[in-house]
């Protein structure tokens, strides 16, 4: 049986190739701080591309990321650090001993934070789903928050508002990128197949859907349950990355940061997704010279730390006047190549 | 007999939208309810189809009963329906939308399609060639790429019915197909409903007010009039029944002045 690639398939095997080309070289010539942020917009567009399924794909409003990435975090330390560590960090109280008894290698850790956080999210669409409208935004929006205050009020498991410190340093740049190459390949075989076509379904009239024999409630538990389950993952990456985590980094802000990405990039594409996450987590460390003296020869500014978050709401602010469906609206990379055509 | 509705009552509140209607539609048969502005047409397919509960009385599809199942498993029972106002899936082109109906027709898991294994491939063609076939009968599979809403009003008509047969439907229920169209586009639309009928095996149960187009093609009508039964019979008997014209025009007997 022969197997025939088509032109648009050529096209993603080159950009996965020249991705994987470049996490090569970034790897083996670029410098740490440069890695980093690699990194980081590696994790990103996991998270923005699965937070992108339920938000844009799904249409269902939802604040989860924080929550989720929170527990996939926490997940991978508890089982990435040994007892020894574990046991040696633990001041507010003494952890349970099955706490020390959690063990397990990346791979594995990494697949538990995402089925822990799919788990809390199938028994979260029970209520939820159930209801119409803006109620899945305002239960994930709690949700983030509980989370938050039971990770600093059991110490006995998350070693409270002091963290987990010392969490072996496994994310490196093969692990991040291969992980997000995959997400973004499993992201668009869903988007591009039945379950894919009812979340858009769902997105654009429900009722319609439903009069065309749609599951709505399973569509849109598949499609929560799915982000959660790379967020958790996403989480677990974090974690190996950061070396340490604490709830403070899980606030708000960090689903806050998400949103911004995916409405930057156009809701409902993941190309869209990509673009903001590289453009929101690459160009807030690349402006960060405007937060430095500034010298235009004539007359010097002083450092004005935050301003390049002045600049940066400002590019917002123009991106939703003028591309009110942000940089791809709905579109993919494919659409771009399409010839127009007219009625 | 396929489809009867026995003493079907709703209420809103205080209001009596269908007050104990009784009826049955035949196989085959395309069955017209017509009445005037707020009689409980649409409220009736809408307690067909599963979206109300009706407060009393029941509705038997192919001798089971059905008013108490869910909205998407009726579909899935075989019975479809378009809408008053089009409703197409604006963001989607018009093939996805045809392809929505097939989707609970297409054999494949959330992990087949994640991971691309064969019987994704498979169902997918199997899928895309029948939807190709349904939009090649009705004339419209050169627009299959195309956005659904940059479609003219006549042919997101009958995008929206070839979504709905798309569900392999035994009836279909139509809410007033022909609203908006000139009487050219009317006649066109009617002949297609009667040869749809024929080459899909359907019956169809149709919302409508343009009279014309109803004796056209209905071989029976039922008249509501605030959410009660007036006439049941054929359309031709119907126009010249005097509860109808009263319905529909007022009382001329008494002098009101």
């Amino acid at each position: 049986m022969g197997i025939v690639i088509r032109k648009d398939q050529w096209i993603n095997l080159a950009i996965i190739a020249t991705t994987l080309w470049f996490m090569w070289l970034a790897s083996t010539y670029f410098d740490e701080y440069t890695v980093r942020i690699l990194n980081n917009i590696a994790i990103f567009t996991i998270l923005a591309v699965s937070y992108n399924l339920i938000n844009g794909v799904a249409g269902q409003f939802s604040l989860e990321p924080n929550g989720f990435v929170a527990i996939g975090a926490y997940v991978t330390a508890l089982l990435l650090l040994d007892g020894d560590a574990k046991e040696y960090q633990y001041d507010i109280e003494d952890p349970y001993p099955w706490i020390l008894g959690l063990q397990a290698n990346f791979i594995w850790a990494l697949f538990f934070s995402g089925v822990f956080s799919a788990l809390l999210a199938l028994s979260l669409s029970f209520p939820v789903f159930r209801v119409r409208g803006d109620y899945l935004a305002i239960v994930t929006l709690g949700f983030g928050f509980i989370i938050r205050i039971l990770a600093i009020n059991n110490p006995e498991i998350t070693n409270g508002s002091l963290g987990l410190n010392d969490i072996p340093e496994f994310s490196n740049l093969y692990w991040t990128g291969g992980i997000a190459i995959l997400s973004v390949w499993g992201i668009l075989n869903i988007v591009n197949s039945k379950y894919g076509r009812a979340m858009k379904a769902v997105r654009d009239d429900e009722d319609t859907a439903i009069a065309m024999g749609v599951n709505t409630f399973k569509i849109k538990t598949f499609a929560f349950c799915t982000s959660a389950f790379l967020e958790g993952v996403g989480g677990g990456l974090l974690a190996a990355l950061l070396t340490s985590i604490s709830p403070d980094l899980f606030t708000f802000f960090f689903t806050f940061q998400l949103l911004i990405i995916i409405v930057l990039g156009g809701l409902g594409s993941t190309t869209g997704a990509i673009i903001g996450t590289i453009l929101v987590i690459g160009g807030a460390e690349w402006m960060r010279f405007l937060d430095e003296p500034m010298n235009f020869g004539f007359f010097e500014t002083p450092a004005m730390p935050g301003m390049r978050m002045v600049v940066f709401s400002i590019i917002l602010i123009l991106v939703m006047l003028f591309a009110r469906e942000g940089i791809m609206g709905k579109r993919e990379l494919k659409d771009l190549f399409k010839p127009k055509s007219k009625l | 007999m396929i489809l009867e509705l026995k003493n079907v009552t709703k209420k809103f509140g205080g209001v009596t939208a269908i007050n104990s209607t009784t009826f049955a539609v035949n196989s085959k048969e395309i069955y017209g309810l017509i009445g005037p502005n707020g009689a409980g047409k649409t409220t009736m397919f809408n307690i067909i189809t599963g979206n109300y509960q009706a407060t009393d009385g029941e509705v038997i599809f192919k001798n089971e009963k059905i008013n108490t199942l869910k909205p998407h498993v009726i579909v899935r029972r075989g019975v479809a329906r378009t809408f008053q106002n089009i409703r197409l899936f604006h963001t989607m082109s018009v093939i996805d939308n045809v392809l929505i109906g097939f989707d609970f027709q297409t054999n494949y898991t959330y992990l087949e399609s994640i991971f691309r294994l064969p019987r994704f491939f498979g169902e997918e063609k199997r899928i895309r060639g029948r939807a190709m076939e349904i939009l090649d009968y009705f004339g419209i599979a050169k627009f299959a790429e195309h956005k659904a809403t940059d479609l003219s009003y006549g042919q997101q008509r009958k995008v929206e019915i070839a979504r709905a047969l798309a569900t392999s439907p035994t009836i279909l229920l139509l809410d007033e197909p022909a609203a908006g169209m000139n009487p050219a586009e009317t006649k066109e639309l009617a002949d297609l409903i009667r040869k749809a009928r024929d080459d899909f095996d359907l019956t169809v149960l149709l919302i409508e007010h343009d009279m014309k187009f109803v004796n056209q093609l209905c071989d029976k009508v039922l008249v509501l009039d605030y959410g009660k039964t007036i006439f049941e019979g054929l359309p031709a008997n119907a126009i010249k029944d005097k509860k109808v014209i009263t319905a529909y025009l007022g009382d001329f007997t008494h002098d009101s002045c």
